[in-house]
């Protein structure tokens, strides 16, 4: 018998959602504790951006996806 | 700067903090939880095996792509690109675009209306079982096998990068995929390989973007390569006219004929490996679909392999070399070259993500293999020549333990290769052997309806058999290259191709000949298989937009501008 099937686009978001969450997070941490030995072009703040652009295409994908409404 | 960066790659080549771990470890909880998830969804041969045949063209066109972007793919070619330069880019545009384009435009109605589980299955109802048999034991044989040399290469560069045991590597990831393609089958393997697709985009863009941010944007990126390397490494066609006059000592005729017309045709359309994520398509329209959406997003990869190979030649302090020379002098190997460059720009967060996109393409490649194999051991080898009428049921519990079962021996061959290294370099070579021919015996047997079961079979056997000659024949006398490859200066891949072409010509005229001296099969056996025997369905209901063929065209248009912006 056949479950109610989640997209995996919901999977898919949720990776996006958490790994975001997780590297805006390091990034924070890294603007309040500066590294050691930076990454090149640390002033860019990729972690930051990146992050927060991974988890809003996560966020869009969780809502859009989620499991119980009709794609 | 250089101090510093000199310091960070010393010890090993990068270093994971917690919330790296964190994001690799939250991976894999959710690769298992999607198997479990789809645990129920696989109860019978047509859900376990062709995942239902109800995936959409951009769920089968993305996992169609992924289940060839292995880790060692994208670490391969962007070591590929630093050694060769842009060269290495005609392996993803002139090595796939075309023959992607012809798989979902010309073969793909053949292969989906005659309602086959696999490229064997469709030589059996082409040209009989001999052909299927000799075709699935090689592709059964040779896919584990593989399976087991890329889980080797990729624990070994897990060592390397980041100093994790090999055992734990191999034992980890092959437990992760066995556990959940056993799970959920074909369909957990696609949903997973879509998944890894999008985190391979989200963890390597990042490199050719910061790139080219410190750079100063591509003139000023071809200037440097211009002055630490050469000229010749930011050309695609032009440096072609002769074998001395690019890096990778090759000619334009191999790259067109060997590469673009027959080892990509061969590999794109015919290797089941990739195939079998199109079958999956849920109607015809989403099968012709699917490689095209694979051929826009194939054009794309560059970005995030040849990039950033080409980057390091401009921007990285240290030279990289040869395996064996970084060896025994201690530097980096340019097969390095993509976790070099993921320390140079990726700080904690980030570093995780790009490693969490190795390990994703490395399962993804592996799942793909696992699944191929596992379908066409039970339907092409065990229904077809041991247990003909068991019970559906029986056929997925031989599924699920032939998955469990193919991972446990690419684990053996995994540790085979760790003992004796020059394996790996065989088992490659026999791959390549079956492509070439395998290509010419599916087309002719397609579009050409005099092509008979003994002509299929006899040039399949004859172009194999041509291919491990020439390169038996290379072996033993090195100046035999002067004819298998047209010039005694030509490299190994060089070599490759040309030697494709001419198993494929074996193949081809052994086909034709025999077939002529043959009884063809009458033309109603061959509804559904043969092109002038079948009625393709029309598409004219649905607008111009929705239509394959309108989207192949623009792939098409953007390959060929593609090809001359980077001449």
């Amino acid at each position: 018998m056949r479950g109610e099937a989640i997209s995996i686009w919901f999977f898919i978001g949720l990776s996006l959602l958490v790994n975001g969450a997780l590297i805006v997070g390091a990034g924070v941490w890294q603007l309040i504790y500066p590294p050691e030995h930076p990454v090149v072009l640390v002033s860019l703040h990729a972690s930051l951006w990146w992050g927060a652009v991974l988890f809003l295409c996560g966020l869009t994908y969780c809502l859009r996806f989620r499991p119980g409404r009709a794609a | 700067m250089m101090a510093v960066w000199a310091m960070f790659v010393a010890d090993r080549l990068v270093h994971l903090s917690p919330v790296d771990l964190v994001i690799v470890a939250f991976y894999f909880v959710l690769v298992l939880a999607i198997g479990f998830h789809l645990r129920g969804q696989s109860n019978t041969s047509e859900d376990f095996f062709m995942a239902g045949r109800e995936m959409t063209a951009w769920i089968a066109g993305l996992s169609f792509l992924s289940a060839n972007l292995g880790a060692l793919e994208l670490m391969g070619w962007a070591a590929a690109a630093y050694q060769y330069g842009i060269l290495a880019t005609h392996w993803y545009w002139i090595g796939a675009i075309p023959a992607m384009l012809f798989l979902g435009l010309v073969m793909m109605p053949f292969y989906y209306i005659s309602k086959t589980h696999s490229v064997p299955g469709y030589l059996q109802l082409r040209f009989g079982e001999a052909s299927r048999t000799l075709s699935a034991v090689s592709f059964a044989f040779m896919t584990v096998l593989m399976s087991g040399i890329n889980m080797y290469s990729m624990a070994l560069v897990m060592k390397v990068v980041l100093g994790w045991d090999i055992n734990f590597s191999i034992w980890v990831s092959s437990l992760t995929v066995a556990a959940y393609v056993a799970l959920g089958g074909l369909r957990s393997a696609i949903f997973n390989e879509v998944l890894q697709f999008i985190l391979i985009w989200a963890g390597a863009l990042l490199i050719p973007i910061l790139g080219l941010i410190e750079t100063g944007g591509w003139a000023n990126l071809k200037a440097q390569i211009a002055v630490n390397a050469s000229s010749e490494y930011t050309h695609l066609w032009s440096t072609l006219g002769s074998f001395n006059d690019n890096p990778m000592g090759i000619h334009w005729t191999g790259i067109v004929f060997g590469l673009g017309a027959i080892i990509s045709f061969g590999y794109w359309t015919t290797d089941f490996l990739v195939v079998q994520r199109v079958l999956s398509a849920k109607d015809l329209r989403a099968a012709k679909m699917a490689p095209i959406i694979g051929a826009g997003f194939k054009m794309l990869v560059p970005i995030i392999v040849i990039l950033p190979g080409l980057l390091a030649l401009a921007v990285l302090p240290v030279k990289l070399t040869g395996e064996t020379s970084a060896v025994a002098n201690g530097g980096h190997s340019y097969n390095e070259v993509l976790p070099l460059m993921l320390a140079r720009y990726c700080g904690p967060g980030l570093l995780g993500l790009g490693i969490t996109a190795l390990i994703a393409g490395f399962m993804s490649g592996m799942a793909g293999n696992v699944s191929a194999f596992t379908t066409v051991w039970t339907y092409d080898i065990y229904r077809a020549l041991i247990r003909k009428d068991a019970p559906d049921q029986h056929y997925v519990s031989m599924g699920r333990w032939t998955t469990v079962v193919g991972v446990l021996i690419s684990v053996g061959t995994a540790y085979l290769v760790m003992q004796f290294a020059s394996i790996m370099d065989y088992v490659q070579a026999l791959f390549s052997f079956f492509i070439a021919p395998l290509f010419g015996t599916v087309v002719l047997g397609m579009l050409w309806k005099r092509a008979t079961p003994a002509g299929g079979f006899w040039g399949l056997l004859a172009g194999t058999l041509s291919s491990i000659g020439m390169w038996a024949w290379v072996k033993v006398d090195h100046s035999a290259l002067r004819y298998v490859a047209l010039s005694p200066n030509a490299r190994d891949m060089a070599e490759n191709m040309y030697r494709a072409l001419w198993s494929w010509i074996f193949c081809v005229v052994v086909t034709v000949v025999v077939s002529y001296l043959t009884q063809p099969k009458p033309d109603r056996e061959l509804v559904g298989l043969v092109y002038g025997c079948t009625e393709i369905p029309h598409e004219s209901a649905v607008p111009f937009y929705e239509k394959p063929v309108f989207w192949g065209v623009v792939v098409a248009i953007i390959f060929v501008i593609l090809n001359i912006l980077f001449w």
